[in-house]
Parts: structure tokens; sequence; C-alpha cells
């Protein structure tokens, strides 16, 4: 039986020095195969006497599961280190840039936009648009600002030149977004006018304005957003509130201080103007003015068909480029409508 | 309006201090833009006198003076002012004295001679910008007095932004009067005595138009000497309020409105002819203006005037004949009230503006006009002397002044706050309006000097302004909820601007008013009648409302190419323009959102693992596939201005042209400067945020089966075309049918190409057989071959 141990030990060395799995079934030939040496000595058992049979049957068998354990210990080292190489090959360096199309981004004063939207959208109100070549109508006169009223003088109007050269004098660039104001209520009169008690408007109009204005701190366009809120019991202490409301959550902290102060606009009595001082950062305890409101003057209502003893309600007007420039500190209002991608991607 | 605070409170003087008082005001609706001192900080000057000027021994432009300080013994100070000299009075600096700019004085050697003290300009003084030489005073200043008790330098200018409701503050006597309502404290406004005349010589006047001038005052003085010095004390109260002295006429007038509000006007008596008029401008009449400008005035226009001429814009501006002169002797002063409505605008619609235009269009106190007279022939009187006439006076029907009511309740609804009518009586007291009271509604009745209370709202802000806004409470709001409606077939517009933000686009933002060569070049605007520009452009470069968003993009590129940005997407959202006689809701213009696009550069971030391919019209085309989805959008050939004609396709969603796509046209490439063309597109935005309602369709259980046909067709046959071609006869198995190659060279004859489809076909009910899949790929290349003259490749 010295024999048996001597193959044992033969196979093992001989699956140990190959490291090919070729060849290393080839070596199981050897030992395993049709004529291999454990399956000779196998086909050698029924020459013995039966009473040897057994022993050697079982000495064979065992030195046989010792060189299929060897066989298959190599086959799996074999396995692993083809493995291993194949994961070394394969490696990447991880930290090679990603490959895809980066993102763009939206413009600062959309974004700014999109919040406000949101914030209101959250008191239910909804958003309303208005053309840009607006008439002198909505513009002016329906929002109690006759023709030569000294309050158009507040606002250097862009007029528009017929074809034969002379200029038209129903039509101008808006000067605010208000006019959205004057349309959307006709609107909503004709609609509901009939109705025992009308719904309430609220409304978000943001819009491109235009005045002849340019120097660092002027654009000849730049944005509003308007705001209008008309009900039955709709009060100055109601529009207080959904201003601070909105200051607070759009800066997103109460470390601000709101401070509304009488001003004048032809369409709304009584009119405020709007300050805002932070109590922290770098415009710590500054005044800055924000915005103008008030309530909707009762003329403006009966323009539009709205009794002004049922109904009141306030309107509001906001920069957002001014509310875009102290969120996120941009110190100079022409760099929205350069379109230089370095200032733009910083809000991407 | 502008005013220096010590003037203010001669008339008004609460126990505020001046940064207290200006925040009052602002509170109050008078938005303090401005409180600066009226000079900075230093001490130590004092009026001293020149004795002596002597030439420095070792310096041409130095002098040596002996200067009197009021100390009794005569100080030498080296001086280098030109305009030195023995006898003057002027500001000096003793030794210790700390000047503007941390400039300290001390006793030192100027070449070589001691020098105790400095001789000062004004600008040393910081009190002016600019000055040629020391700051003269007058003759009468008492020597060794502190220069800043003597200029009265201890004082600060307000500046007050009026809002246009507000005219009845435009006068010391209007803030004072506010002032005292705010405060509770008493004002001391000048009493105006009345002059008696001491000659008995007048001019009639004749109210023409009396709606426009119902109350107008004249007066003639006679032998008044103009060239008499303004007093120092009036030069120095306007210079505070930003105007300038010219002359002791002018000032008196000037001062006069300053102080009560009513613009005032001096005729030379001497030019005048007749009676004077108050009436509106006759056809093609023409004034020659104070300030050198010919106005051709229209019948609009109330004019002053004498039985032969006109004399002047009445409210507005003077006649340059009329007016008066240094050698004026004798004139006629106008007090008079000129209704807003008939001076608004005017001013402007001649392109200048005037101090008293801007009051009169907003309202001057008619219950003040006489006042003004007299306070003005009382101050001609003391300064320039002269023998007063009578004055004459010329009315009609004064502006009413109806009653306003005021209720209680309807004042606590609107403001949101509880009130109470004892309050509210208190604070009209404290406004000194009249008013009657029944029960808790108020008869209020405007003064003379408010044009802004004509309706209840109008007593109501009255009300809150008292009140303070700050003391109305700001509760959150309360109402009845009701949900928005979002309908789901309609994109939110940013949801689409997020999706080309992901895609790698930027968004900008452009002005609306372009360059005229980018209507020509990217529109084809050549035609004046199809631009829509603007009459008052601010440049010229920006003098047209675009029609196309493609201008603003290209400038977008050039700016960013040459801050060396190599690889660039831009998008905006924004209204175009055009005349459009239907369009609504302003006729005459449409102005549609639309959504433009620009790509250059590579079609990937250049990397390390890019080829660098330039992008091309198919990435965008892509882009745009994609931002329609589920929505499948044709593409046609187009001709576009802007675009390369080969590529270049519009784009039409269910047969309606929505927008275009192509490369910019090489000529714009070259003329523009552009290393290689952009990729440009313009959607409309609309068109974009409608989608649809998903509707559900049956999932097959049963598997696909995919065949590729691959045909030969003519190079020119668009595979646009040969889909719509198989459309109407596609077997209703088929799922989907792709082009997966396209191949021209070697193998397929010139001029022609290889098309490769892909077909897949389904049905949701059983498995396919072979036979009936053959069939369908059959029929579909037996109608290709018959309508493309395709032939099919093995």
């Amino acid at each position: 039986m010295d024999n048996l141990d001597q193959i044992v030990r033969e196979a093992q060395a001989a699956f140990a020095a190959i490291s090919d799995p070729d060849a290393l079934e080839q070596a199981k030939a050897r030992f395993l195969g049709k004529s291999g040496q454990i399956t000779e000595l196998l086909k050698g058992l029924g020459k013995l006497p039966p009473e040897e049979k057994k022993t050697a049957g079982a000495a064979i068998n065992v030195a046989k599961t010792a060189v299929e354990q060897a066989l298959n210990e190599r086959r799996e080292a074999i396995r692993k280190a083809a493995l291993e190489a194949r994961l070394a090959e394969e490696a990447l360096d991880v930290s090679l840039p990603g490959r895809s199309e980066t993102r763009g981004g939206l413009h600062p004063v959309t974004r700014t936009l999109e919040r406000i939207e949101s914030l209101f959208a959250s008191i239910g109100f909804e958003v309303a648009d208005g053309p840009e070549i607006e008439e002198d109508f909505f513009n002016f006169t329906a929002l109690n600002t006759p023709e030569d009223h000294p309050a158009r003088s507040m606002h250097d109007t862009f007029y528009l030149q017929n074809p034969d050269g002379s200029v038209a004098d129903k039509v101008l660039l808006r000067t605010h977004t208000s006019p959205i104001q004057a349309r959307y209520m006709q609107a909503h009169v004709a609609r509901y006018g009939q109705r025992e008690k009308m719904p309430e408007i609220r409304i978000i109009a943001p819009g491109r304005v235009y005045r002849v204005d340019s120097d660092a701190t002027h654009s000849p366009m730049f944005h509003q957003v308007e705001g209008l809120w008309i009900g039955e019991d709709v009060s100055f202490a109601d529009l207080k509130g959904v201003i601070a409301d909105f200051l607070k959550s759009f800066f997103e902290t109460d470390e601000l201080t709101v401070r509304f102060r009488p001003s004048f606009f032809p369409f709304t009595e009584p009119s405020a103007e709007i300050d805002v001082a932070f109590m922290s950062g770098a415009l710590k305890g500054r005044w800055l003015e924000i915005a103008g409101c008030g309530m909707v003057h009762p003329n403006v209502l009966r323009h539009a068909g709205i009794d002004p003893e049922k109904y009141t309600g306030f309107a509001f007007g906001f920069g957002p480029d001014r509310l875009t420039m102290l969120r996120y500190g941009v110190n100079d209002l022409r760099l929205f409508f350069e379109g230089d991608l370095r200032f733009l991607r910083q809000f991407a | 309006m502008k005013f220096s605070e010590s003037w203010l409170r001669t008339l008004v003087d609460p126990q505020l201090t001046s940064e207290e008082l200006s925040h009052l005001l602002t509170m109050a609706g008078l938005e303090v833009e401005d409180l600066s001192p009226v000079a900075p900080a230093f001490d130590k000057v004092v009026v001293a006198q020149v004795l002596e000027v002597v030439k420095h021994p070792d310096a041409d432009r130095l002098n040596v003076c002996q200067v009197d300080i009021g100390s009794g013994t005569p100080q030498q100070i080296v001086c280098g002012a030109p305009n030195v000299a023995a006898g003057l009075k002027v500001p000096c600096a003793l030794p210790g004295a700390e000047l503007p700019g941390d400039f300290r004085i001390k006793i030192a050697k100027v070449r070589g001679i001691e020098s105790s003290g400095m001789l000062c300009s004004a600008k040393e003084l910081g009190i002016a910008e600019e000055a040629s030489g020391l700051l003269i005073l007058p003759a009468d200043a008492p020597v060794g007095q502190s220069i800043r008790q003597y200029l009265e330098l201890d004082d600060q200018v307000f500046e007050i932004k009026l809002t246009p409701n507000r005219a009845d503050c435009l006068s010391l006597l209007g803030v004072a009067r506010e002032v005292g309502a705010i405060t509770g404290v008493a004002t001391n406004l000048p009493v105006v005595a009345e002059v008696p005349a001491s000659i008995a010589d007048r001019r009639a006047i004749a109210l023409d138009a009396p709606v426009a001038c119902p109350l107008y005052f004249g007066r003639v003085v006679k032998g008044v000497d103009a060239k008499a010095l303004t007093p120092e004390w009036m030069k120095r109260r306007l210079e505070r309020s930003g105007i300038r002295a010219i002359s002791a006429l002018v000032d008196i007038t000037n001062y006069v409105m300053l102080e009560l509000g009513q613009p005032l006007h001096v005729f030379d008596d001497a030019k005048l002819e007749g009676a004077v008029h108050a009436r509106l401008a006759r056809p093609a009449e023409k004034l020659l203006l104070l300030n050198e400008q010919t106005a051709a005035v229209d019948a609009d226009v109330l004019m002053i005037s004498d039985d032969a001429k006109p004399l002047a814009m009445a409210g507005i501006m003077g006649g340059e004949e009329s007016g008066v002169t240094l050698e004026t002797r004798d004139l006629f002063l106008e007090s008079a009230f000129f209704a807003p409505a008939a001076i608004a605008g005017r001013a402007r619609r001649y392109g200048f503006a005037s101090d008293a235009a801007h009051r009169f269009e907003r309202g001057v106190d008619f219950g003040g006009t006489r006042r003004a007279i007299e306070r003005a022939t009382q101050l001609i009187l003391e300064i320039c002397g002269g023998q007063a006439g009578p004055v004459v006076e010329a009315k009609a029907e004064l502006p009413a002044r109806q009653p306003v009511r005021l209720r209680t309740a309807r004042a606590e609804k609107v403001l949101g706050v509880p009130l109470g009518s004892e309050r509210i009586a208190g604070i009209f007291r404290g406004l000194a309006l009249q008013f009657t009271q029944q029960g808790d509604d108020f008869l209020v009745t405007p003064p003379s000097w408010r044009f802004d209370m004509e309706i209840e709202e109008d007593l109501i802000e009255e009300i809150a302004r008292l009140v303070g806004y700050d003391n109305i409470p700001s509760p959150a709001p309360r109402a009845r909820m009701a949900m928005l409606r979002q309908p789901e077939a309609q994109r939110p517009a940013y949801r689409i601007r997020q999706m080309l933000a992901d895609r790698g686009y930027q968004e900008v933002v452009n002005f609306a008013f372009v360059d005229t060569a980018w209507e020509t070049d990217f529109a084809g605007k050549t035609d004046e009648a199809d631009r829509i520009r603007l009459a008052n452009p601010i440049a010229s470069q920006m003098a047209v409302m675009r029609s196309t968003l493609f201008g603003g993009l290209i400038s977008n590129l050039l700016t960013n190419l040459k801050r060396k940005q190599g690889r660039v997407r831009l998008f905006e959202v924004g209204r175009v323009f055009r005349r459009d006689t239907e369009a609504t809701p302003v006729s005459g213009f449409a102005q549609p959102w639309r959504l433009g696009g620009l790509a250059y550069g590579t079609a990937l971030p250049e990397g390390w693992a890019d080829g660098g391919r330039k992008v091309d019209f198919f990435d965008v085309k892509g882009d745009l596939e994609a931002l329609l989805l589920p929505a499948e959008a044709v593409f046609e050939r187009l001709t576009h201005p802007a675009l390369h004609p080969g590529r270049a396709a519009r784009i039409l969603l269910d047969g309606r042209e929505i927008g275009c796509v192509g490369e910019l046209h090489p000529e714009w490439v070259q003329k523009y400067d552009l290393p290689v063309a952009p990729i440009l597109f313009e959607l409309d935005f609309s068109a974009l945020k409608q989608i649809v309602v998903p509707v559900y369709g049956e999932v097959s259980n049963f598997p696909p089966v995919v065949r590729d046909l691959a045909v030969v067709v003519d190079q020119d046959i668009a595979l646009q075309s040969i889909l719509e071609g198989l459309k109407p006869v596609l077997s209703s198995l088929v799922r989907d049918i792709q082009l997966f190659d396209l191949y021209v060279g070697k193998g397929v004859p010139e001029n022609k190409k290889s098309l490769a489809f892909r077909i897949v076909m389904q049905d949701t009910q059983r498995t396919l057989q072979d036979s009936e899949v053959d069939a369908v790929v059959q029929q579909i290349a037996s109608e290709l071959a018959q309508k493309f003259d395709a032939e099919r490749r093995a």
C-alpha cells in the first residue's frame, strides 16, 4: 500500500506545479483518467481474492478521494488566481472625471421667482401673466393714473413708434406688473360677476418691466412680481401679515425686521413702502427698500367692476432682482443681463 | 424738498434729536432721503482780519501776514493763497485746530519763517467742493468769533422725498405743520402783516380763463434797487435748500416759495402794457422763456399776458422779455392760484421742469395766496426799498372743498384694527381738519392746502399714518381654503426650464429691445414697417423690439467666447414681438412666449474620454425630441434667414409649426466673427407646456418579434417621407419601426443610400407565426419599392 501513498504524493506534487487550467486537466488524466494510475488500480481489484478486495478497495478509494481533493483545491486556486489577475487588469483610476453631459442651470432671478411663486402657492395664490407691450389704459388709467397725473413722471416710460415714425399714443412698454391686476380683475368679474358671492382673487404676477433708466443700480429692463388679494374681508393688517410671513420664509430667517412706512401710489390707498433690515450678516441693521404695497384703491376696483363697499383687498409689488441680490449676495444688477456663464453657473 | 434743520426749528421745535426727527418724518410718509451736516467736524477756526501782507523772503508764492484773531496780539501767519490782501476778513485756523481730513494745525516754520495758524478756503473747511482762494467774509464779520457760529455751520440739511400727493409739504410751513401734527408740539408759523400801499399805482387783472386761474393777486412796487445785496441769512437758507442765490428779487421770490409754498413771479413793470390777463394760449403763440428756450405753446397752456403780448407760461416759467433784470426799477408782483389740471404735464411736454410747475401741478394752498404777496412785498421793501401800490385781487370760483364722510367701522375694516371714534377725532384735530361728528360718522372738510382728501380712503390713510403703520398688527392672514387647480395637461414652465438645464443648457435673460441689424439678419425684418421701433430708446443698439431670441443668444455666445468659455449652451424663455392686427390682448402686437437656445463647442464637455466631436444638428435635435416627449414632432427642411438652408428644420407638432432648429447661416458666422457655427433653436413655449394626460393601453404578454429590413433608396429621399408613406399601410401588428443604420459608400450605388429598419411586431392575444411576420415585412418592402423605388438588400 506504500504504492498508494506514493501515488497521492505524486499527484499532489504534480498538481501543485501546474498553474494552467488545461495542463491541470491533462495531469488529472494521469491519475484519474481512463488509464490513470488510480483507475488502473481499481481495475486490478477484480483479480484479488475476495477477502483482500474489501480492504484494498477501501484503501484505493481513500487515495482516490485524496487525489480528487488535491485536484479540486488546485482548480479553485487557479480560478482564484485567474480572477485576481483579471481584477487587477480591469482596475480603473476612479479619480478620473465622469463621462456625461454636465448640468446647466436656471437664471438666478428665475430661481427666485420659482421660490416666490411656490411660497405664495402654499397660501393659495395662483400665477397670472400679462402682455409686455401694454395699453396705456391698463398701465396707467385703469390704475387711477390719468393722463398728466404727476405720478406718471415717476415712471420713465418707453413708447413705441408707428410704422410712419410718429409716436404710438395708446401703447407702451409696461412700466410695472400692476396692469396684470387690472386685467385679471376685469376677467375675474366677467367670469364670476353674476354670482352672489364672487370667489376671492389671490394671484401673483411675475414679469419683465421696462423703464428709461440705465446705470449701476438701474437696468432699462428688470423684473417685478405683483401680488393681489381681493376678498370680502381683506385688511391692511392682513397685508402686513402676509408680507412679513413671505419675507421670513423667503430669506429663511426670523432674524429680520420688516417696516411699513406711508407712501403714495395712485392705485393703492393707504399705500406703504416696505423696508427690511437683517439682524445679522453683512447688511445688518440697514433699512433696505424692498417693495411697494397698499390697499387697492376703490377707483381701481370700480374700473374693474368690483364694488369697493363689498370687497376690499391689497396689492404689492416686489423687485425680484433686488431679492435675488440680497439672497445670494450679488452686488451688481447688471450681471443678471450679461449672459456671462462664469456668473450664471454659480446658480446651477 | 431740501431745507436746513435750523430754519425748520424756528417754526416748530420738538424735543427730538435730528435723527429722531428724521425717523419720525420717514415713518409719517415724508421719507428723509438724506440727513447731512452743513459742514464736517472741525474746531478752533475763527473770523480773522488780515492786517499786513509781506512777501516771503525765500518763496515766490508765499506771503507772510500779520493777522488779528481777536486776541489782542497780531499773529504771524504764512499764506499761499493768491487772493490774500490786507484788510480782508477770512477764516483762520488756530494752532491746535483739527480740520477735515485729519489735518492738524501746529505752530511751524514755513521756509524758515514761523507761522502760527492757517488762513482757510471754503474747501479746506469742507463747506465747498472747490475753492480758488481764501473764503472772503463780509466786512462786518466780528473778528474772533468762531466761524462755526458766524456761518451757522452747526446745522443739518434734511432732504425729503415727497410723494406727489403731499405737495402741502413742499414748504417749510407745510413741513412744520406736519411735524406739529405728528408730535403734538405747537407751531410758530410766520404771521404776515398786510403791507399798506404808499402809492396808488395799480394794474388791472383779467381772469379770462377762470377755471384754470380762479385767483390772482397783483401789485406794483416802484423804485426798487434790483442791485441790492441779498442778506446772508437768506442766501444761507436758500443755498441749504439747494437753490443758488442769484439776485435780490429772484432770491426773495424763491425764499417765499420755500417758506410758504407759494410760487411767485416778478415782472419788470416797464415792459408791461395795459392790464394783466390769465388766459389760454392763442393759436400759433410763441414765447421766449427764461431758460432761453422758445416754446410754441399749445391751446391748453395757460398764459399770463398783457393787453399786447404773452408774458409768461402761467405757473411754469416766466418769459425772457418781461423778466426783471438788475436794471429793473419798477416791478409787478404776481401771486396766483393755478388749478393743477391746467398745469399738469405741460412743463414735461416742453422738455423741462420748474419748481413752480412742480408745485402747481400738485396743488398750492389757495388759502395762502394773499399771505405770500404780502410776505414778498415786505421782504422787497426791506431789502430793495421802493414804494408798494395796493394789492389788486381778481377772484373767480375757487376749488370746492366737499366734506368727506368717514365711517369708523369702515376705517376699522380696511385697516384691520380697532380704533374707536374718540381716537379718530383726536387724529383729525391734530391735523387741523374741520369736521362734524354724527355718532361714529365724521364729515370732514379738507383744508385749502390738501389736494389729496376727496374720498373716505384718503382719510383712512391719514388715520393709518397718524396711528403709525408700525402700530397696526400683522397677524397671519385668515382665508377660506380652496385648492389651486393645476391641470395635468400643462407642464409648469419651471419643469421645462429644468429639463433644459439638466441637458446642459444655462438659462440667460436678455433685453427685449435689440439692434436693428439683429432683426434684419436673424429675423429677415428688412422692411421698417415690420419692425417695432421704440420712440425713445436709451441707445441705438437697443432700439427695436425683438421678434426672435437668436440675436441675444448669439451676443451671449460672443461675450462668453471673449471670456474663454469654449463650450456654450444657453437658453432663454421670453416674449418676442411682432406686428399683428389680429393679436390679443393688445391689438396690433403679437407677443408670444418663446424658448430659444444655442449650442456651441464640443458635443460633450471636453475630457480624457471624449474625441472632442463638435455639437451638430442631431445633438440638438435629440435634446428637443427629449423635451417634447411624449409628443413626437416632425422635422422638415426649412429656409430661415438666420439658418443654413441645408441644415435647418421647421418643427411640426400635429401638423402645426411650433418652431425651428438649425445651424447658423455661414454668412452670419462670418459677419459675427464666430470660429464655427452654433446650432440654434426656437420654439413656441406654450406648445411645450401642452402635454397629453396618459391613457392606458394593454401590455402584451406574448413575445415581440423583431425583423430587420434594409433597402437602398435615392439619397434625397427624407426619412420622414418614408415613415409618413408607410404609415397608412402598416399592419396593426407593427408596434415600432426604427431606422437603426444609415450607410453610404462602398457597395451602395452613387447617389443612393442604404437604410436599415428594425421592425417590432407583437400581438396582445397570441404568439405570432413566422409566416405572418414574414408577410408583414414583405408588405413593407413592396410598399417601399412601389412608393420610393426602394431596392431590398440581402
